[in-house]
Formats: structure tokens, sequence, C-alpha cells
């Protein structure tokens, strides 16, 4: 920051020289600035092309072919999409699994952490100290996460059965029961997550100008008025942004599930990320893990297209 | 006399404020009863950890054991080598995070001053991997590391972690509002382009880089899925999978199942704590897409 003075004592030289490119050396200067720029990329799309962008391409090739690792890979069209959605009853029930937890997971993340965002606003004091304690479970890693929430849900001696008792509740085999399992584990990731979206949430409401809701107060608004009229719209794309973003995340579901119940019982908790490291790392077939992590990404493009269409209806950007 | 006017002019007003206090009170006490609620997973966890193991299942409802037993934390630290992960998680989440900064700022400068042709190709492309999900590219990345003989070691790792767009794009956005100003003047005083990212760029863009950083050491660390792919030995194993491996051998012994966690939990937590303001700005620096 210090320089900032100085640069304004130099406007005039600069305008000389932007000049003298102009007329003479402009096609030497232009190829110096794309070979810096090159050189400037070069570090960081080398990588990139390596562990992204080649892997991208290779895994769609991947997705046509049969390969279990120790056979040579055979050329199979469309047979492993085929396959997955007329021969593969576990894969049509590992989509309803993930459907039924984006459906219930995102709705449930949104509200609550709308409800805290717009609740935290209206402290006067503290904020800062309730934003942590919301937000704690965010930093925390996933895997650890999942084991006390393991240890919560066990039904005979887990918090959530005690508390319910306290309630003369008694609470289900949460883990064990297929009707209950997907619940707990959502429950656990709304934990886990809600402070997410809550702090960006938080963001978009403090942007707001105080002098709108000021002016809607004189105008005789109430505060239900003020919610829909005035937050509602100014922090659509805020909510957009974090609806967008959590479906995206959600549909990509592993490592709480893998941990808390691994699939089971009875498949109830079976994702499509799990099924695709099932398919390639433990049974070794590279083809058809490839198709369903397509089959995965047609989902989330879809579903993102959708909402980018929706959006033009209710977010509101100026 | 004051006093009696002042007890007047507060009666008038009293009841509308008064009310104000009430439900502001109300407001306070119900939202720390959810912020325990929220933060109660956490003690369960360090009181279980501290419950003699006889009195697990024998009262159940009760938060503390009858003793402290500390030596659940000394049991569960050396039946799996915590140390050796905890130094693989370190070693691996600083190189990436040197790297990914590193590299991304180098980026970034490229896409937010130079011009080059195939620039904004170059950039969609890499907007449209953010879109791809990890699992699509992560058998390719396997076979590729299987072909270097790299599974299981730190350069399989580290490298495939390290390129991202995200922090490349969040970086571009940055450089973006540094006013161009400030670097024409050095060019004109003889600076190189290297002298103006190295120089000015970076020591503006100090926020952003501490976001990017903080961003890429807390993903990097909590990260699980290609770790568990890509490590199978005890040596390589970094904190998350590790601590997967205890699952195995103590799947039901919650005492010493949450002394682990809590081994993991608490130095992450107080750390990210510290670090905090960076992920909150991350979040709404990203989330908020310059707006």
């Amino acid at each position: 920051m210090g320089s900032l003075p100085e640069t304004e004592n130099r406007e005039v030289p600069q305008r000389e020289v932007k000049t003298k490119f102009n007329s003479g050396v402009r096609k030497q200067k232009f190829n110096r600035e794309a070979l810096s720029g090159y050189l400037f990329l070069a570090p960081n799309i080398l990588g990139f092309l390596a562990f992204t962008a080649l892997p991208v391409v290779v895994s769609f090739i991947l997705s046509f072919y049969n390969w279990e690792m120790l056979i040579p890979p055979m050329f199979a069209g469309l047979d492993n999409f085929k396959n997955l959605f007329f021969n593969d009853p576990l894969f049509l029930l590992v989509i309803k699994n993930t459907l039924y937890y984006v459906g219930v997971y995102v709705p449930f993340n949104i509200v609550v952490a709308m409800i805290l965002a717009l609740w935290l606003c209206t402290l006067t004091k503290g904020v800062a100290i309730y934003r942590t304690l919301f937000f704690l479970p965010v930093l925390a890693p996933t895997v650890a996460a999942a084991f006390i929430w393991k240890f919560m849900f066990e039904p005979k001696v887990g918090f959530v059965n005690t508390f319910l008792g306290w309630f003369g509740v008694s609470g289900p085999n949460w883990l064990g029961d297929p009707d209950f399992a997907m619940l707990a584990i959502i429950i656990m990731s709304v934990w886990k997550m809600v402070g997410y979206n809550m702090v960006i949430f938080i963001a978009g409401i403090q942007s707001i100008p105080a002098s709108l809701y000021e002016a809607a107060k004189i105008d005789g608004a109430n505060s239900w008025d003020r919610f829909i009229h005035i937050t509602l719209p100014m922090i659509s794309p805020a909510l957009f942004f974090g609806v967008v973003m959590t479906v995206i995340t959600s549909f990509q579901v592993f490592d709480q599930a893998y941990i808390m119940t691994g699939g089971g019982p009875a498949n109830a908790t079976n994702t499509i990320v799990m099924y695709i490291y099932e398919n390639g790392f433990q049974y070794f077939k590279m083809g058809y893990a490839s198709s369903i992590a397509w089959v995965l990404f047609g989902v989330i493009f879809a579903v993102t297209m959708v909402q980018m269409k929706v959006q033009k209806k209710w977010v509101n950007y100026d | 006399m004051s006093q009696a006017a002042d007890l007047k002019a507060m009666k008038t007003i009293r009841p509308k404020t008064a009310k104000k206090t009430i439900l502001m009170l109300l407001s306070y006490t119900a939202l720390s009863f959810l912020a325990f609620l929220m933060v109660m997973p956490f003690i369960i966890m360090i009181a279980t950890a501290l419950k003699p193991e006889n009195e697990l299942f024998s009262n159940p409802g009760a938060l503390l054991g009858s003793k402290l037993a500390w030596e659940n934390f000394t049991y569960a630290w050396n039946y799996i080598p915590f140390g050796r992960f905890f130094i693989n998680s370190i070693f691996v989440s600083l190189t990436v995070t040197i790297l990914e900064v590193l590299t991304s700022s180098l980026a970034a400068y490229a896409f937010a001053r130079l011009r080059f042709p195939g620039r904004d190709l170059l950039f969609y492309l890499y907007l449209g991997t953010l879109m791809i999900p990890a699992q699509v590219t992560i058998v390719p990345q396997f076979i590729l590391m299987n072909q270097f003989g790299w599974v299981d070691t730190y350069q399989a790792l580290i490298l495939p972690a390290a390129f991202t767009a995200f922090g490349t794009f969040l970086l571009r956005q940055f450089f973006l509002t540094i006013p161009f100003e400030l670097e024409e003047s050095a060019r004109i005083d003889g600076c190189s382009r290297f002298g103006t990212y190295f120089r000015i760029i970076l020591p503006l863009s100090k926020p952003a880089l501490a976001t990017l950083g903080v961003f890429a050491f807390v993903t990097q660390w909590n990260s699980f899925f290609w770790p568990l792919v890509i490590t199978s030995s005890d040596e390589m194993k970094v904190l998350s999978v590790g601590l997967k491996m205890f699952q195995g051998i103590y799947g039901t012994e919650w005492h010493l199942m949450m002394a682990a966690s809590a081994i993991v939990i608490i130095p992450s937590v107080i750390v990210f704590g510290v670090l905090q303001r960076y992920l909150v700005e991350g979040i709404q620096l990203t989330g908020m897409g310059g707006r």
C-alpha cells in the first residue's frame, strides 16, 4: 500500500510509453507478454492438465470400456450404461438412496442455516461467539465426527436415544434399521455442514443497506413484510449460491456414510459415490466405475442447469 | 429531583423497552440452548473418552464416570501409530498448501493481467472442471499413479491435490480488484513481469493468499476419499484414514473410539478455530462471486 502515492506521480511517463508501444514495437511486446503469460501459467497448468484434465478425458473414454484391471480393456460401447440402468438393480437403489439424501438434506440444511443466519443478525452482542459455535462442526474432520455420531446413535447408550428416553420416546436402532439409517446420516450431515451455509447467508444479510429497512418501517411494513419484500430478494443471490453448491456437494456424499454404516443395513445407505468406490477399488471394475461417475456428473449437471434456468424467476440481481 | 423525573420518564417509555428486553432475553436463551445442542456431540466425545471402560453401559445417562480415565487416551494413542499419522497429515497438508498457493497465484496473475492467445479458452476449461465431481477423475488418477509406480507414496497423496482450478479462480478474482496503475508504473521503472507479481501483486494480496492457504490446508487435512484409495501402508496413512483403522479394531469400545476422535478433533478445531476468520472470508468471497 506504501507505493500508492508514488504511482500518482508517474501518470505522465506512463502515457508516453503507451504511445511508443502503439507506434512501433507492439508486436514484439505482445509476443513477450504472451510468452510470460505461458510461463506464469506453466507450473499450475502442467499439474492441472496431468492430474485433472487428462484424467477427465481418460475417465470419459474408460466409461465405454470393460476393464477389470488384470485383463486388458475391451471396448464395450454403451454396454456399461445399459447395464447400469437395465441390469443392475443395486445401481437403481443407490440412485434412489442418493436422491432421498439430497432431497431431505438440502432443504433441511438450507432452512436451518437461513433461520440461524436471520436469528444471529438480530443480535446486538455476541454474534461472533454464536457464529463460531455453530461453525465448529464444519472444522471437525468428517471421519472423527462420524465416529462421534455413530456413538450418539448407538441404540442403548447413545445420546440420541437417551435424550428421547427422557421424553418417554423409545428411539429406533438408528444405524441398524433400514428405515432410519439414512435419516441418521442426514441428521449428522446437517449438524456438520449447516454452519457453512449460515456463514454465507450472514454475509448476504449484513450487506443489505439499513436504509431499506428504515424506509419500509416508515411505510408501516411489519417484520414479516420486511423479510419477504426486502431480506429475501436481497439475499436471493447468496441463497441461490448456497442451494446450488449444497446440491452439488450432497450428491457426492461418501465419508460419513462409509464410516457410520458402510452402506448398510441392506444397502439402505449405499450412495452413488460409495458404489463408485466399491466397483472401482474393491472389485477393480475401472470401466464400470467410470461410467457410474459420468452418470453422477450427468445428474449433477442436469440439476444445476435446471436451477440456473429457474433462478431467473426468483433470484434478484440488481 | 432529577431522579424522580427520570423515573417518571422511564415509566412512560418502559413498556416498550421492557418487552424488547424480555424478547431479547428469550432469544438469547433459546439460541444458547441450540448452540449447546450443537456442541453437545463434542462434549459427549470428551466425556465418554474419559469414562472408565466398565461404566460405559452401566450408567449411560451419566455424562461423567466415577473417575477420569486419562489412560484411555494413552491407550488409544499407543494402539495405532497416531504420531506417524499426524506427521504425515501435517507434511502432506503443508506441501499441498504451499504448492497450491504458489502455482495458483502465478497462474492467476497470468489470467488476470496478461494477454496471450488461448487465455480465455484455458480459463473456461479451468472453470468447467469445477463442476465435475472428484469421483470422475479418481479412477484415472489411480491408474496414472499406478503407472508411475507411485501408489502408496507421498507424491501420490500430494500431486493430484496441489493444482486446483479453485485456487486459481479465487486468486484471479482477487487480483482483478487490484488497480492496474500500480503495476504499470513499476513496469515503466523497469520492473519485470515477475517483479511486479512478486513485489506488488503478492504483497497486496496477503488476505486472499492467507484465505486460500487456510482453505487448502483444511481441505487437505480433512480429505478422506483419495488418501483412502491411494495409501495402504501405515507409513503413508494420513490421520483421517488412520483413524478409520481404529474402527476395525475397536468398533464397539466407545471409550477408546471417542478418545481417538478427540485426539484428532481437538487440535484440528483449535487450530482451525484460530484461523476461522480466513475460512469465513474465503466462503464469503467465493460465495458471493465478487458481488
